[in-house]
């Protein structure tokens, strides 16, 4: 591992990130971004370049920039992070390793594993070996999770796991999946465990979901007399419901700070001159949709700042968790928004399902649209969100 | 969360401590009776003055303390949390603006120190018609033999009751400039205005009203947008500090007021409303000390992000204070309750310097949308 002592000041840091990418980062891949593992089943299989840029970045921890070196991570700042982020934005190029292992399981192993399992788990996420799904709703635990049935029996050398998630995201092409558990039927939130399970393990099987826009990398897991080692529980038995809370936030944390909220890459006024036109004055022709899609940015402008001022916060240690309820639903409604009026402008070259007659962006907007109705359902509703945060920011009374 | 120095953070807790000893929101109410002719209490002027935050713009070889704007910002906010009516902002921030941007510099050497001290207040006379139209003044101010001669309207100028001096823009045959006029010059007409919000204010008539060649504090629309973009996002600032206010006393309110036997703070419609009024303020709160950043830092972007403030503060503000009536039901109705004065400053402190509207035409002209 080629970790470097971290320089003095954060403009130094730039000069040598600058002077790393330069060096590293393959010109072939400059405006590429991070490949799905849904896609890449789908298709667009990485190519050697990105398979070079994904090794270079691994062996520099700078996948996951802000874990600690003795794992894997780049032991970096969140600033120094954020200055990484901006560099890499500068030259086109991306972060080729991500996933729930580095947006969620990570940090939550290196807070409650034990060493084994911090040195077993969390290299293997720092370099986009290992693919992790998460096994947390169920047919009849949604909003209401902590009412989850999924047995866990304790059989002395193992336990033996049997039930059904769904919501699994890239359950189908995962390795490993951390799962809640219920370890006690006597009690709710305090009969629940958090067990790491292999996906490969017999009696484990998961079935794509298709979505209302035709994509299915959500799917509905089956666990039938599922042996899983004792050294896969994450923290004591019936403590998983504390750990998956704190797991929620980096969710929320992850999902909140996405910067790349939907797909209109080239931007809405692009957008809409190109459908609804301009008038003599070069202003989108529509005046009501220029207003909008104005006020839109606006939003979507305020909320990149909160998100910078977050980070600078956290950096001063001046902020918990407590707000990232309130960041996911801003980020979730921004992302909506920008695709309700990414289709407006479309008009009917936005009701495309597949071609011919509709170009790839058309349906790629199309189905983005469609899919966008679930930000504000996944990682806890907006419903749930303003619960957490009526109840733990605003201190307002329960029911 | 905005991060502060310590010297930031020391004059933001003395700012809160005062305004919470000395401008109750009860202290409206007497500016409403005691103070009605003036516009608010000039004691309180002259205790900012005390402390200093009169010359926060202000060069230090001028008298001031030359903090910037992120430090004016955090007072006006704390200020703003009680509605306490003064003219810091006309003053200090508008006028202060006005002349340290200028090239003027005698005019530097002679009213600095004057605001500095707090012996001389001022206002900042832009309007002329229902709108914010700064790109558009019809007041003229002309050559005569050595000195300028000022004719025009201005209406419903900001803390024009009390201010000694009046900063005027007009047009000149080189186009936009402001000038400082004295108050009580020959062929000024000043005609008090009772505003819903309570501040004073007053419509302004210039009948051939005779300044000295001094009297141009500095020309050109870049400069005059710069001191109003200085106004607007300290105002900006003030607003966030009145919703903040607003959304504290309403959270209170839900937490204690009973209804079907249950604090209404617990029903899931009311807790709901809160959380998503909550994400508004943090984006106001980010965008408007991005813009006050900006503007210290005479940043490129700084006027995108001062129109991005003001549209947000005016629509985050106006929705708090609906919302705070709304919840308080029949009793934020009453004049007795707080609720009302919010809403009338909302929509004053919208209305003025461009409103929400406004402010999102002059962003998408900006990104050329």
């Amino acid at each position: 591992m080629d970790h470097q002592a971290a320089p003095q000041t954060d403009e130094q840091f730039r000069a040598s990130a600058r002077q790393w990418l330069a060096d590293n980062f393959p010109v072939s891949l400059k405006g590429g971004k991070y490949i799905l593992p849904h896609t890449q089943e789908e298709g667009e299989k990485p190519g050697p370049d990105y398979l070079l840029w994904k090794g270079r970045i691994a062996n520099k921890g700078w996948g996951v920039p802000t874990w600690p070196a003795r794992y894997g991570g780049g032991g970096l700042t969140t600033c120094q992070a954020e200055i990484l982020a901006e560099e890499m934005a500068r030259i086109g190029a991306f972060n080729p390793i991500g996933g729930l292992g580095v947006m969620m399981l990570g940090p939550t192993v290196l807070e409650f594993g034990t060493e084994e399992q911090k040195l077993r788990h969390v290299p293997p996420i720092a370099r986009g070996e290992i693919e992790w799904c998460q096994g947390f709703s169920e047919p009849g635990a949604g909003s209401d999770l902590a009412s989850l049935r999924t047995r866990c029996e304790d059989k002395g050398d193992h336990f033996l796991v049997n039930g059904q998630k769904i919501w699994t995201s890239f359950a189908h092409v995962s390795d490993w999946c951390f799962c809640l558990v219920r370890t006690d039927t006597s009690r709710k939130q305090a009969g629940i465990s958090f067990l790491l399970i292999d996906m490969r393990t017999e009696g484990v099987e998961a079935r794509p979901i298709s979505l209302i826009n035709g994509v299915s990398h959500f799917c509905e897991t089956f666990f039938t007399d599922v042996k899983v080692p004792k050294e896969n529980l994450l923290g004591e038995v019936n403590a998983g419901w504390g750990i998956a809370k704190r797991l929620l936030q980096h969710e929320r944390n992850g999902l909140s700070s996405q910067r790349n909220v939907a797909n209109v890459e080239r931007g809405l006024p692009d957008l809409a001159r190109a459908y609804v036109g301009t008038d003599d004055e070069g202003r989108i022709a529509d005046a009501d949709l220029r207003a909008r899609i104005t006020a839109h940015m606006m939003r979507q402008h305020a909320y990149g700042l909160t998100l910078r001022h977050r980070n600078a916060g956290i950096e001063a240690g001046l902020e918990g968790s407590a707000q990232m309820s309130v960041l996911k639903n801003l980020g979730a409604r921004v992302a909506q928004d920008l695709n309700e009026l990414a289709v407006e402008i479309l008009g009917i070259a936005g009701l495309g399902w597949e071609g011919p007659g509709y170009s790839e962006e058309e349906l790629e907007l199309t189905s983005g649209w469609l899919y966008s109705k679930c930000f504000s359902i996944y990682g806890g509703s907006h419903e749930v969100q303003n619960n957490i945060t009526a109840k733990r920011v605003l201190a307002l009374p329960s029911a | 969360m905005i991060v502060l120095s310590d010297e930031q953070i020391m004059l933001r807790d003395m700012a809160k401590s005062w305004v919470a000893d000395r401008v109750p929101v009860s202290a409206l109410r007497a500016v409403r009776t005691t103070y009605a002719d003036h516009g608010s209490d000039p004691v309180l002027y002259t205790e900012m003055a005390e402390m200093g935050w009169t010359g926060i713009l202000i060069p230090e070889a001028h008298g001031g303390v030359d903090m910037g704007l992120v430090s004016l910002g955090l007072i006006a906010e704390e200020l703003g949390r009680n509605l306490a009516a003064s003219p810091l902002l006309s003053t200090a921030v508008a006028a202060a603006s006005a002349i340290v941007r200028g090239d003027n510099e005698a005019k530097k050497a002679e009213l600095l120190p004057a605001i500095a001290t707090g012996s001389l207040t001022a206002a900042l006379a832009i309007d002329e018609g229902p709108h914010h139209r700064p790109d558009n003044i019809a007041a003229t101010a002309r050559v005569d033999n050595d000195g300028w001669v000022l004719n025009g309207a201005k209406r419903g100028v900001a803390e024009a009751l009390s201010a000694d001096l009046l900063i005027v823009a007009a047009k000149t045959d080189d186009g936009i400039a402001l000038f400082a006029c004295p108050a009580d010059r020959e062929g000024v007409e000043k005609t008090r205005l009772a505003r819903i919000d309570s501040r004073g204010a007053a419509d302004l008539r210039f009948t051939n009203v005779r300044l000295d060649k001094a009297a141009l504090l500095g020309s050109g629309q870049p400069y005059v947008d710069r001191v109003l973009d200085a106004l607007r996002a300290a105002q900006a600032a003030e607003m966030l500090g009145g919703t903040v206010q607003a959304f504290e006393t309403t959270l209170d309110y839900l937490r204690t007021r009973v209804q079907f036997d249950h604090p209404i703070g617990s029903f899931q419609a009311l807790q709901h409303r809160a959380a998503d009024m909550m994400g508004e303020i943090e984006l106001t709160r980010s965008a408007v000390y991005a813009a006050l950043t900006a503007l210290d830092a005479d940043d490129r972007d700084a006027p995108i992000l001062t129109s991005l403030a003001k549209a947000m503060a005016g629509q985050t503000f106006r929705a708090m204070a609906k919302e705070m009536i709304q919840m308080h039901g029949g009793i934020g109705m009453t004049d007795e309750h707080d609720a009302g004065l919010y809403l009338k400053r909302a929509h004053t402190a919208d209305v003025e310097l461009g409103n929400a509207a406004f402010h999102r035409e002059r962003y998408a002209q900006f990104l050329n949308i």
